[in-house]
């Protein structure tokens, strides 16, 4: 047990090691941009008594490393700072976009999870079957079409020629939950086509390796009725594969939220980055790039720590 | 109930009792199921959505048809070692290589196809399509089917390029990490690491609102992104060659770690490299097109199929299809190049599941 919750402690170390790098990547991004910042924004008409009042206003008459860690301490406080384009506070701007786009995310995962993982299974059940290969066929075409394009689809069919659902998703904050249910469905929809046809692509493989391993033909061998062999045997073992599939689709799910809710305009976190971006406003982007790495990375943190738990070989590395 | 209606079910429920009545087990499973999935739509959305269906089943049989004749051209033209590995093919896979060779030759002779110019203003603007403009025009009244022709040729030249960028560096990089070892692999592997820490899409927007959205930039800036997935491949792959008892006799031979990395692993390590670059110009092409969508990728008036999309989305809330069909082209284009990359891989793998 000592030696598991050394490796736990040694792979969440790495975890927050990366996180340290990753805010330093995204701060030194600053650093990079070609001229100085305060002239950029105030133009070329801007007298050197404004250029020296904005620098001091933002800080960048310090040296950089003290920047830094003023930026990552207000970070670490749900302090990001204030937005050049409109002087508001990035916080405040950010924290109901962030609840929404985890409502989104969270909405996709609840539908795509149990599906994708019931149509893996069937598909490695049933392989080289007219139904696995229907599934191969569907899956890798929604895999290689742009998030727009399965967006553009869905709103031309589910809410233009036949309006069951609203093509634009704008939520005002006073929504019950219903009706931004409702209105979340058909990006979550998008979200879904793209996350399921991934997990379950993943999780077919995972199946099938496991499928050919020698106790599973044992089992069979001794009589074992199928679905025995496959919820005693198979299901138990290809657990930690699942458990990786899953954490690595939810991190996906964070780029994939970018696009979806730009053709979706919807209020959430990735359309805030677009629009910021656009706009070079820097305070909000990196607050929004340092929001959706943080997740990635803790994402994956957790695919790994899910594996070392489930997976006996990985708590006893040789 | 329509005649249409009727005979759409007749047709569908003899065919699946004739391959019932000789055993095929297959198609009938996919014909009944059809005809039990077409009640169910049929009920929910009544004849428009049985059109839909038969639309569709039409398309893929003429795909399917195709890329049948295409094999079959294929493996009589080829040479009887490519014709023997053509003909084994599956039709997905020649669906694939039609598609892409159609793609290749609209990008090299856009000038040729394309009736209009590139940025030439010829109607009004989002004109119907007609005579002249056969899939209408654009938000400035500009020919769509040319602009499609020549974004052929920009958004994939553009992709290819950048792939190209990404690979070179990639693998070189990579093959030196694995050649040296030591502590410069460490520490590059270590940067590689903390780089691919942060979503793709995530840092391409972050590099773009420092250095600027244009072309130059965003060619680099998905080189640079995409370089790390190369090196990670690149290194593994010639990690298992470095061990290798002739890598050791050029080593004692007194060789160069160019000459090393150049004569004895690349060539060794060339047959996944190449197949990765056809997985990777994929995950290139789709990103450029997300940041072109965006509007933070290719700047207008260069036609490309991502700005196209978003210059004409406000259309699709009045049902027309004029955005989806630049969309669509970039989903056909990446799906054929997976199609053939899986038929790639599924060979290289010993033809076993």
């Amino acid at each position: 047990m000592n030696g598991l919750a050394m490796l736990m402690a040694k792979r969440i170390g790495l975890g927050l090691i990366t996180l340290f790098a990753v805010s330093v990547i995204i701060f030194a991004a600053l650093e990079l941009m070609p001229g100085d910042l305060a002239e950029q924004v105030l133009g070329q008409s801007a007298t050197p008594e404004t250029v020296a009042q904005f620098r001091k206003e933002l800080g960048l008459d310090k040296a950089p490393h003290i920047r830094y860690f003023d930026w990552l301490g207000g970070a670490l406080q749900g302090d990001f700072g204030v937005s050049l384009a409109n002087k508001r506070s990035v916080a405040d701007q950010l924290a109901p976009r962030f609840a929404n786009t985890l409502f989104l995310a969270a909405l996709a995962a609840a539908i795509s999870v149990p599906l994708a993982l019931t149509l893996g299974v069937l598909a490695a059940l049933y392989r080289n079957s007219i139904f696995d290969r229907v599934a191969n066929v569907s899956t890798l075409t929604s895999i290689s079409s742009p998030e727009f394009f399965l967006g553009y689809v869905l709103i031309l069919f589910l809410a233009v020629k036949n309006p069951i659902f609203p093509s634009i998703s704008n939520i005002s904050p006073n929504a019950d939950f219903m009706e931004q249910l409702y209105r979340t469905m058909l990006p979550a929809i998008t979200l879904t086509l793209v996350v399921t046809a991934h997990m379950m692509r993943m999780t077919r493989a995972a199946i099938i390796n496991l499928l050919a391993s020698p106790y599973i033909e044992m089992a069979r061998l001794k009589g074992v009725p199928r679905w025995r062999v496959i919820v005693r045997h198979a299901l138990v073992n290809a657990l930690a594969p699942i458990i990786n599939v899953v954490a690595l689709n939810l991190a996906y799910l964070i780029t994939g939220v970018v696009l979806v809710e730009v053709v979706f305009v919807y209020p959430g976190v990735g359309q805030l980055l677009v629009d910021s971006v656009s706009k070079r406003d820097l305070p909000v982007v990196q607050a929004c790039c340092l929001i959706f790495a943080a997740t990635y990375v803790l994402l994956n943190l957790l695919a790994d720590v899910g594996s070392i738990l489930s997976n006996p070989r990985l708590r006893h590395p040789r | 109930m329509s005649y249409f209606v009727l005979v759409y079910y007749g047709l569908l429920i003899a065919a699946s009792c004739v391959t019932a009545h000789y055993k095929m087990r297959s198609p009938f499973m996919m014909l009944f199921s059809l005809t039990i999935a077409s009640a169910f739509f049929g009920l929910l959305g009544g004849e428009d959505w049985l059109w839909g269906i038969t639309v569709c089943a039409a398309l893929l049989a003429a795909a399917a048809g195709l890329a049948y004749s295409f094999r079959e051209f294929l493996g009589m033209v080829l040479n009887p070692d490519a014709s023997y590995a053509i003909r084994s093919a599956p039709l997905t896979a020649s669906f694939g290589l039609l598609v892409v060779l159609v793609y290749v030759v609209a990008a090299l002779f856009a000038p040729v196809i394309a009736p209009f110019g590139e940025a030439e203003v010829i109607g009004g603007a989002y004109a119907p399509p007609d005579d002249k403009m056969i899939l209408g025009g654009d938000q400035l009244g500009r020919d769509l089917f040319s602009r499609l022709i020549y974004g052929a040729r920009n958004t994939v030249g553009i992709a290819f390029l950048t792939t190209l960028i990404a690979f070179v560096s990639g693998t070189l990089l990579g093959l030196v990490a694995a050649t040296v070892g030591g502590w410069v692999d460490q520490i590059m592997s270590r940067i590689v690491d903390t780089i691919m820490a942060i979503p793709q899409l995530v840092f391409a927007l972050l590099l773009l609102t420092i250095f600027g959205a244009n072309m130059t930039t965003l060619i680099l800036v998905i080189g640079f992104l995409y370089t790390p997935l190369v090196f990670r491949l690149a290194r593994a792959v010639a990690g298992n060659i470095v061990v290798m008892d002739y890598i050791e006799a050029a080593k004692l031979r007194g060789e160069s770690t160019w000459y090393l990395i150049t004569r004895e692993i690349l060539p060794n390590a060339a047959a996944p490299l190449v197949a990765e670059f056809g997985l990777r110009f994929c995950f290139v092409f789709l990103a450029i097109a997300a940041l072109s969508f965006l509007g933070l990728g290719i700047q207008p008036p260069t036609a490309d199929w991502g700005s196209m999309v978003r210059e004409n989305a406000t259309l699709i809330s009045f049902g027309v299809i004029t955005p989806l069909i630049p969309a669509a082209a970039i989903a056909l284009l990446t799906v054929s190049i997976n199609f053939v990359v899986d038929w790639m891989l599924h060979r290289a793998s010993g033809l076993k599941e």
